[in-house]
């Protein structure tokens, strides 16, 4: 990791490591070994390899990123116009809720606070994940027209490329939601903030985030199977959270068993928030299920990473 | 009119050759189905008979917004974004110089294109929505067939929506903000992210006077057989009314369009 | 030379066979095995800049991707450098180049200038190294008054050469170019192939290039392999392609009315009449001038166009030879 740390940024070298500078008709051997930049890792086995890669992933992630914004940049107007419609397109979500609660006082049992801190909640999470791995959404299209093929040459790795692409800063839109109404309903809420209830709120948008990633990223290898099936994983991505801005009460138990046991979303905010809410688990689960969150979340993230890799697999060996 | 009828064909094997992409909208729209009918389920718990609905034809109305998303276009998309597209890059000239009118040619696609959507896309979720939960269907064809002329008024309503956005392109560098108010107006006030007459007052009075009521809430009041009678014509009336204010709207601004197209050249 | 260098791509018995499924109606499929590439064998030393050729569907491109890793083989031993580019992508990757001329590996909607600074930090290309190597393209290719055009707004032959700018600014060691002259105007052609010329003669870049226009091969490589059905055809010297020599390029009149089949112009017969147009072939090494003033003194002519010899036609007469 250090040597490759050093070696990101030539600005950064201190200046006794700064390279040779090499005459501009140099072969392009003299040149390679001048350099020998990737062989840093050469000979230092799998995991420093493994996590070079993470690393170069997070780094050209970041750097795409910042591209996309800039580029965004350029047309001001466009983009707040952007950002603005993209706000009011997501808080319809939450004009419905308003709406049934101009009728109803109580929703499945739950309160216009209690389902304003779920709706926030899920927004926030969701609204994360929208924002750093919403683009990998469009990868059906490349595999499609053949540009996937323009990400596979280059030396860094497949899914940072795909995500950073068309990074769409606009989506902010539904963290600032997410974010305004989570504090309304905290504001609102009648809830007794023990210490293990003020360390789930923050580990329950994190591991929301992370597991909405994971259906981001699992459906995106999905899309190597079936390139035109994109909104399958909307269903998951954004019917998920708009499942789970309602209370769990509303819906059936084999919804929820759906949502605790075969796709997991139950633990982006359902859970946890039944603890914070200090409320009874549904189907009979422990009153401890909600802080699973952070290793259903990890454990989400390693299948899907694993999905991506077969889907990858499956795309290279025959090129559609 | 066997142009149109061609063109309209065309229209329904294009989407009709996606048959993962269908698939994959109807898994969407059924799982969406789900989702907002048990929240509608747990409104009309508390109060039934809201908006003048029972239960069984609330959790109707939340299947038949799903089978007719596709169709009615309600998320935009069609052909718009194409339209928008060919005006930009000034190939719409070349259609203008066509020897057919460029309004009733996309309409003829678009039809064709709804009319897949109505069967690859509508018929399955409506179906899963019927065998999961009550529904309130009507028995005798006539009702059906009520319905079905009440879709295709809607669809008209949508598609002159949808091209009146379309050609603002003529005038606007970045149609994204438009495409977007015309997203959201469509979505609140066909009735779609919740029945109008469950809107509050005011509001569900202006919602009902408004022309994207005609793509959702008439036709899905139609089938629950909410109109009868003279009640039945005036629903009709009133969405082919609004389909021709628009469509003349349209033409109207087309040709201000095409003149534009031919002084400046595009 | 060490043996690494000579042998620096080093392609053995390489297969690769896709399964594709076809819908034969409504729900039954039918599977299929299609032999992309059936087993090819060849080495190419560093530094050589070798034509590779074939009709559509020979398998080129197939061969090219497994080069650069995007597609893993079916079976057969492929190295790069001394690396097994399926199982080593990205290391192989930072001393490839890759331009492929049906699609952009550029940020669409971002400036020239922008993909460049994005492909620096990409491949960690040193400061100096990276304003060197843009400076030369940016020179040979015309590039100076495109950098701050999005790449959207590219012609062809402008975003083409962009690509190639784009492959080349981390020293690639070894240039891949699929179809690098496809749709492209005929002064890009030429700045295009200079350029190549130039990377190869003085960078020492191995390059393999795939295209349909015999000019290509003719003015850039030494080296030609004739690809077809999945097999290599042909590997060797240009004259060794007699077809070449022996192909023909086609005068297309069109003229005022229907008339019998042109006669007496020196150099030139008609091979196709339909109605007032008709096709001359003439050999590819003589000029079209002379041809054009003769049709055009004794015939009432309307429009012309020259097309240039074809690869099929080439691969068409080697079949010929070989079974004669």
């Amino acid at each position: 990791m250090a040597e490759a740390r050093a070696d990101d940024d030539v600005r950064a070298h201190p200046p006794e490591q700064t390279p040779e500078p090499t005459p501009a008709r140099a072969t392009a051997r003299e040149r390679r070994e001048a350099w020998g930049y990737e062989e840093a890792t050469a000979g230092r086995g799998p995991r420093a390899y493994r996590g070079l890669r993470a690393y170069q992933g997070v780094r050209v992630y970041f750097l795409i990123v910042g591209m996309w914004v800039r580029s965004t940049m350029a047309y001001r107007t466009s983009f707040v116009i952007m950002t603005l419609g993209n706000l009011v397109v997501t808080a319809l979500d939450f004009a419905v809720i308003a709406l049934m609660f101009s009728h109803v006082d109580v929703l499945g049992g739950f309160g216009l606070a209690e389902v304003t801190f779920l709706y926030g909640t899920s927004s926030t999470a969701f609204g994360i994940t929208d924002l750093l791995f919403g683009s990998t959404e469009r990868i059906g299209r490349r595999v499609r027209d053949g540009t996937m093929d323009t990400l596979l040459v280059r030396p860094v790795p497949v899914l940072a490329q795909v995500a950073a692409d068309r990074f769409a800063l606009r989506r902010m839109g539904r963290i600032v939601q997410g974010v305004v109404l989570l504090g309304w309903s905290l504001a609102h809420l009648d809830v007794d903030w023990t210490w293990d209830r003020v360390l789930l709120l923050p580990v329950m948008l994190v591991s929301g985030a992370a597991i909405f990633a994971s259906l981001f990223v699992a459906g995106a290898a999905f899309q190597f199977w079936a390139s035109d099936a994109a909104e399958v994983q909307s269903s998951f991505t954004y019917g998920g959270t708009t499942l789970l801005q309602y209370p769990p009460t509303v819906f059936t138990t084999e919804v929820l068993r759906a949502v605790v046991f075969v796709i997991p979303l139950a633990f982006v905010n359902w859970l946890p928030a039944l603890h914070i809410l200090d409320r009874p688990q549904p189907i009979g689960l422990p009153g401890w299920v909600g802080f699973g969150a952070p290793l259903v979340a990890v454990a989400c993230c390693a299948l899907a990473g694993l999905a991506w890799r077969a889907g990858l697999r499956a795309y290279r060996s025959t090129g559609s | 009119m066997r142009l149109h009828m061609a063109v309209m064909a065309s229209g329904f094997r294009r989407y009709a050759t996606y048959w993962a992409a269908t698939a994959a909208g109807v898994f969407t729209n059924t799982v969406f189905g789900f989702i907002v009918a048990y929240t509608y389920i747990a409104l009309w718990d508390q109060r039934p008979q809201l908006g003048g609905y029972d239960l069984a034809q609330a959790v109707t109305f939340v299947w038949l917004g799903q089978a007719l998303l596709a169709a009615s276009a309600l998320l935009g998309g069609g052909f718009h974004e194409e339209l928008q597209e060919r005006i930009r890059s000034g190939d719409v000239a070349i259609d203008l110089y066509r020897p057919v009118d460029l309004q009733l040619w996309w309409l003829a696609g678009d039809l064709g294109r709804a009319a897949f959507h109505l069967l690859g896309r509508g018929i399955v979720p409506l179906l899963v929505g019927s065998l999961v939960f009550e529904l309130t269907l009507p028995a005798s064809p006539l009702t059906w067939l009520y319905f079905l002329t009440a879709v295709a008024l809607g669809v008209l309503v949508s598609f002159a929506i949808r091209y009146l956005v379309a050609l603002s392109a003529f005038w606007l560098l970045d149609g994204t903000g438009l495409n977007m108010i015309s997203l959201v107006l469509s979505l609140f006030f066909s009735g779609m992210i919740l029945p109008l007459n469950v809107f509050p007052g005011a509001l569900g009075d202006l919602a009902a006077v408004l022309p994207w009521s005609a793509i959702l809430q008439i036709p899905a009041d139609v089938l629950l057989g909410e109109h009868q009678g003279t009640d039945l014509v005036t629903a009709f009336a009133f969405q082919a009314g609004w389909a021709l204010a628009l469509l003349a709207a349209g033409r109207a601004l087309q040709s201000v369009a095409t003149r534009k197209v031919v002084v400046q050249g595009g | 030379m060490t043996a690494d260098d000579a042998a620096f791509i080093e392609v053995d018995g390489v297969e690769k066979v896709f399964t594709v499924r076809r819908r034969a109606g409504w729900v039954r499929r039918e599977r299929r095995e299609v032999r992309a590439v059936d087993g090819i064998s060849f080495r190419v030393p560093r530094g050589e800049m070798v034509g590779y050729i074939g009709p559509n569907g020979a398998g080129k491109s197939t061969t090219i991707k497994m080069l650069t890793g995007i597609l893993v083989p079916s079976g057969g031993r492929l190295r790069v450098a001394g690396i097994d580019p399926a199982a080593d992508r990205t290391r192989l990757a930072r001393r490839m180049g890759v331009v492929f001329g049906q699609r952009t590996t550029l940020w669409w909607d971002l400036p020239l200038r922008d993909s460049y600074a994005l492909v620096r930090r990409m491949y960690r290309i040193p400061d100096d190294r990276f304003r060197v190597n843009l400076e030369r393209c940016v020179e040979l290719l015309d590039l100076a008054e495109l950098l701050e055009v999005p790449v959207r707004q590219l012609s062809l032959g402008q975003r083409m050469r962009g690509d190639i700018a784009a492959a080349l600014l981390h020293d690639p060691e070894v240039l891949y170019l699929d179809e690098p002259t496809i749709g492209l105007d005929v002064i890009s052609k030429a700045k295009v192939r200079e350029f190549l010329r130039e990377v190869n003669a003085e960078q020492g870049t191995t390059v393999l290039l795939t295209t349909h226009d015999l000019t290509d091969i003719e003015q850039l490589c030494r080296r030609v392999m004739v690809i077809d059905h999945g097999r290599v055809m042909y590997d060797g010297g240009l004259e060794g392609l007699h077809a070449v020599g022996e192909s023909e390029r086609t005068l297309v009149v069109d003229l005022e009315r229907e008339l019998p089949p042109i006669t007496g112009i020196p150099g030139a017969r008609t091979v196709r009449v339909e109605g007032p147009r008709q096709w001359l072939a003439f050999p590819a090494t003589a000029s079209a001038a002379p041809l054009v003033s003769a049709v055009a003194a004794a015939y009432p002519l309307v429009d012309l166009s020259v097309r240039e010899p074809d690869i099929e036609d080439v691969i068409a007469k080697m079949y010929a030879e070989r079974a004669g």
